[in-house]
This record gives structure tokens, sequence and C-alpha cells, in this order.
């Protein structure tokens, strides 16, 4: 790989970044105009919400489970078991569910969007669809944009309840908490903010899953090289981008509901 | 390397002719130019085809051809010059009216671009789906297509399961459902036997001697170029026919010109007699 001049290397940055908005951009234009390809978004989100739904069941209720247990490790030290079902909950609907639910999606969508649109890329599949006169962003971007940011939203919610289940199960059955008051707990301290902070991140994290895989599937090169090249930057640059605009979002949401 | 030259058949002389226009002109580039990373790949490029022509793009490997017929489908856009479809300035144009204009235009891709996930049916009726035809309708008319290419056997397969000859003519179905005005073939025999090459360009000529379509065709064949010039599709027979050297053509269909392409510049644009009489070493070595 030739090494680049700073000059080269900034102005190719660049370069990506403006393309990366154009076609956010020209996506989320799409969406207000026709025509919408419904079929190929009921397609896309059979795949990523039916497709992703066992790997976040998974990972939401062994999360759930593993936070349970950390936590009464160190709730015992202050006399505060019985906060457990509260530490779970707000962990999982605030930051854990929507984090790793993004991140489970990215590494699985984001990955397939740009393998999927990168090997019809380097195929010339992409251009015989413009050369069909069939606008590609309209019918393989705007699809998939609507598909992720609809269904991680959902995948989110499942997510939390799978923790929230999870935490429960070991909270009653492994640590001998009882499980009324486990529950209450974890009721009585979830507030309006905290569903709003947690159902606002997925929808960032959808959006970044979609543009992210999309624009590095449509610029790949260099046959199947460049495919799995695509793949891996998609899947980095996503999951990053994701935790980043998590804190941002965090911020935010302190600054509009508090602590 | 000469850019221009002096004999009659020059891209000086006729590609500045034909750059001026008569108004009938179906594609016309002007001073058109384009690099990658930095490295020209057209320079100043000049020509224009009128309505029902053809025009065989010739020249070595990596000289600009299928970059070319990029350009005038507008799937690039030129760093500078002025491509004009069907009179309109492709690369000033709107992105719904590019691909409004790309109605009118087919496009038989190098290594055919059929899309993998849809069997032959879907992908001939692409365009027709998009264009919301009835169903009843596009299958009627997909399979006029295929017969057309005579793959209408193949019409529930997928490209995977056809050979690389099928697939070109299931490309050529594809590009031809619509009847477009202009049909750019990249490349249509690359990578195909001798056989199989030359039912392709048989299906080229096909559709230039009955539907008269104007068409630019890129190829590396001679061979293929020259059947063009000297041949005509016989609908009694189904197959191609050489032109009778004692007819009012003199055995050359007139409609076919060529264009030379080397190392981004036209060597040559003109007619297949002036071709073959040609002056220019490069273009001598390039026939011999």
């Amino acid at each position: 790989m030739p090494i680049l001049s700073p000059e080269v290397f900034i102005k190719k940055q660049v370069a990506a970044v403006q393309e990366y908005s154009i076609l956010s951009g020209r996506a989320i234009a799409d969406i207000f105009s026709r025509p919408l390809y419904w079929g190929d978004i009921f397609t896309q989100m059979d795949s990523i919400g039916a497709g992703s739904m066992p790997i976040i069941i998974m990972s939401g209720f062994f999360t759930g489970c593993v936070l349970a247990l950390q936590s009464v490790t160190a709730l015992k030290e202050f006399g505060a078991v019985s906060m457990t079902g509260s530490l779970v909950a707000l962990s999982m609907v605030k930051e854990l569910g929507p984090v790793l639910t993004g991140l489970m999606v990215s590494g699985r969508n984001a990955a397939g969007m740009a393998s999927e649109l990168g090997s019809m890329k380097v195929t010339e599949q992409i251009d015989a669809m413009r050369a069909l006169g069939t606008d590609p962003i309209r019918k393989l971007v705007t699809p998939r944009l609507i598909a992720t940011v609809f269904m991680l939203f959902f995948l989110t919610i499942i997510a939390d309840f799978s923790g929230i289940v999870g935490g429960t199960l070991v909270a009653v059955n492994m640590l001998g908490l009882n499980a009324s008051s486990y529950l209450h707990s974890s009721y009585s301290s979830l507030v309006h903010g905290d569903i709003v902070q947690g159902l606002t991140k997925p929808i960032f994290s959808g959006f970044i899953i979609a543009t992210v895989g999309c624009f590095f599937g449509m610029r790949t090169t260099g046959g199947t090289q460049g495919v799995g090249r695509a793949t891996t930057q998609a899947v980095v640059v996503s999951s990053v981008f994701i935790i980043i605009v998590d804190f941002i979002v965090t911020r935010l949401m302190i600054g509009i509901f508090g602590s | 390397m000469p850019e221009d030259h002096a004999n009659p058949g020059s891209s000086s002389s006729t590609a500045t002719a034909g750059a001026a226009g008569d108004g009938s002109a179906v594609v016309q580039f002007e001073d058109v130019s384009i690099a990658f990373d930095g490295k020209p790949v057209l320079q100043e490029v000049s020509f224009s085809v009128e309505r029902g022509q053809t025009l065989v793009l010739l020249g070595p490997a990596g000289c600009g051809k299928s970059v070319l017929l990029k350009l005038a489908n507008g799937l690039l856009k030129p760093d500078s010059g002025t491509i004009r479809v069907f009179g309109e300035e492709i690369d000033k144009l709107r992105r719904r009216e590019v691909y409004a204009l790309r109605a009118r235009i087919g496009m038989v891709f190098q290594e055919s671009a059929l899309f993998d996930s849809l069997n032959v049916e879907d992908n001939v009726a692409y365009r027709l789906h998009e264009e919301r035809v009835p169903e009843a309708e596009a299958h009627t008319r997909v399979v006029e297509a295929l017969k057309f290419v005579e793959l209408e056997a193949a019409i529930d397969k997928f490209p995977s399961e056809l050979s690389g000859g099928m697939r070109r003519r299931v490309s050529i179905a594809r590009a031809i459902i619509s009847h477009p005005d202009l049909i750019l073939y990249d490349s249509p025999t690359g990578g195909l036997d001798p056989i199989t090459s030359t039912t392709i360009i048989e299906l080229v000529m096909k559709q230039r001697d009955v539907w008269h379509t104007t068409s630019l065709v890129v190829t590396h064949r001679l061979q293929d170029a020259f059947i063009l010039a000297t041949h005509r599709f016989d609908p009694a027979t189904g197959g191609m026919k050489l032109l009778p050297k004692d007819g009012a053509d003199g055995g050359i269909d007139e409609g076919t010109k060529f264009l030379l392409l080397n190392e981004g510049k036209i060597v040559f644009h003109g007619t297949t007699e002036e071709l073959v009489r040609s002056d220019d070493p490069w273009v001598k070595r390039y026939l011999e």
C-alpha cells in the first residue's frame, strides 16, 4: 500500500466525508419523494429485524444476567442489594440495550450491506441499475435506511426487555432476591426521560449502520479483496460512530431531562 | 502518437464536422476530457453519431473506450467538454432528468452485469417492472426479447446457471426490451469463443438492421468490427449475409463508422473505406 503525503491523505478524508454526506442527504431526501420501494423496505425489515432477533435476545438476556451478578457484588458492600433491579433496568434501558443492539446489528447488517452492495459495485450491477434508469440510492440505500432505523427501535425494546428478564432470573434464582421487590424496584426507577433517552439512541444508531454500510459498499473498488476491505471498514467505522454518537446523545439527553 | 491526421477520414476533419452537428446527432462529444487520479484517460475527444448510425470504437486495452461509453450514458462526468445525447447536455441534467433520459438508452456491459439475485425473466423485465408495466404485458415482451436473442428456453434460469455467451445474450435482451433509441455495447464479445462472438455480433447486426437503432459498439476484435461493416442481417435466413461488392454501397454498410482511440485520443474517425485506406502508420500497424 503506497504511503500518502499528509496533504493527499487529508484531501481524501475530506472527500470521503463529502461523499458520505451527499449519500446520506440523498437517502433521506428520497424518503419524501416517489417512488418508494416498499418491497425492498419490507425485505430489509425482515432481514434486519427478524434476522437479528435471536442475537439480540441472546445478547440482551445474558447482558442482563451478568449485570445482575456484578451489581450484587458491588451493591452488597454498601448494603444496597435491593437496588439491583433498579441498576439493571436503568443500565439496560438507558445504555446497554441501545448500544449493544446497535453494535450487534452493526456487526451483522452493516457488514452485510457493505458486502452485498460492494459485490454489486465490482460486478457493475450498480452501473447497470443506473443505466436501466434506476437510482441506486433510492433503490438500495433508502430502503435499508428506513428498515434499519425502524427495526433497530423495536430490537432495542426487545433487548431491554430480555436484559431485564435475564437480570430478574439471576437475581431471583441465583442470588435469592425477592422477585416482587426486584421488579418493583426496576419499574419504579424508570422515568419518562430514561425511556426517551434509550429509544432515541437507536434512531441515530440505525442511521449510522445503514448509511455507513451502504457508503462503504457503494464506493468499493478492487474486486473481491475490495469487498472484504469495505466490509471490515463498514463494521469498524459504524461501531466507533455508534459509541461516539451514544456519548453525544447521552450528554444532550442529560441536558434536556437532567440526570 | 499523432493526435490528428490529414487524411480524409482523420479525426481532425470528420470529428470536427460531426461535432458541429446538423441537429440529427444522437450522441455528440465536444472536447471531452477525463482523468482518474491525475492520469488522463480521454483528452479533448470530439465526435458525433448520427441517427441510425453504428459507430465501432476500436483501440488497444486501456485506451478509454469503455470510459467513453460510460460518459455517453452519464455514468461518469467529464472533467471538461460537452456531451450531448439526444440534444441534451447529459452532464448538466438533474439527477431525475438523467434517469429519464436513460430510458431511451440501452447498455450492454462488458461482463453482462446481470442482477445475480434475479432470474432471466426478472433481469430482462427489470426496466418494465420499474415502469410499472402490467405483469402479463411484461412477460409477453420478455418472451419477445428472449426470442430475439434466441434464448427463450432460459427464461427461468438464474445468471449463475448460464454460460458467458448466454449471459451476454440476456444482457442484450435486457438492453433492447424497451426498444431504445440508442444502444451502447461495451465489448459484447469480450472473453467469448469465436463462434459465440459471431452469434453476438449477429445480434448486434440484427438490432441495427431490423430496428435501425443508433449504436456505439466497443470492441477490441477487428474481425467483429469488419463483420459489422461488411454484412447485413438477412431476415429470410435469420442469419447474416455478406453485402454484395457490386452493390450500390460497394459491399460496405454505409451506416457503420469507425473511431480509433489510442492513449485517450482519437487517432481515426471515419468510414470503413477510409479506415482501410488510411496512411497513418499507427492505424496501419493496428489493422495488421
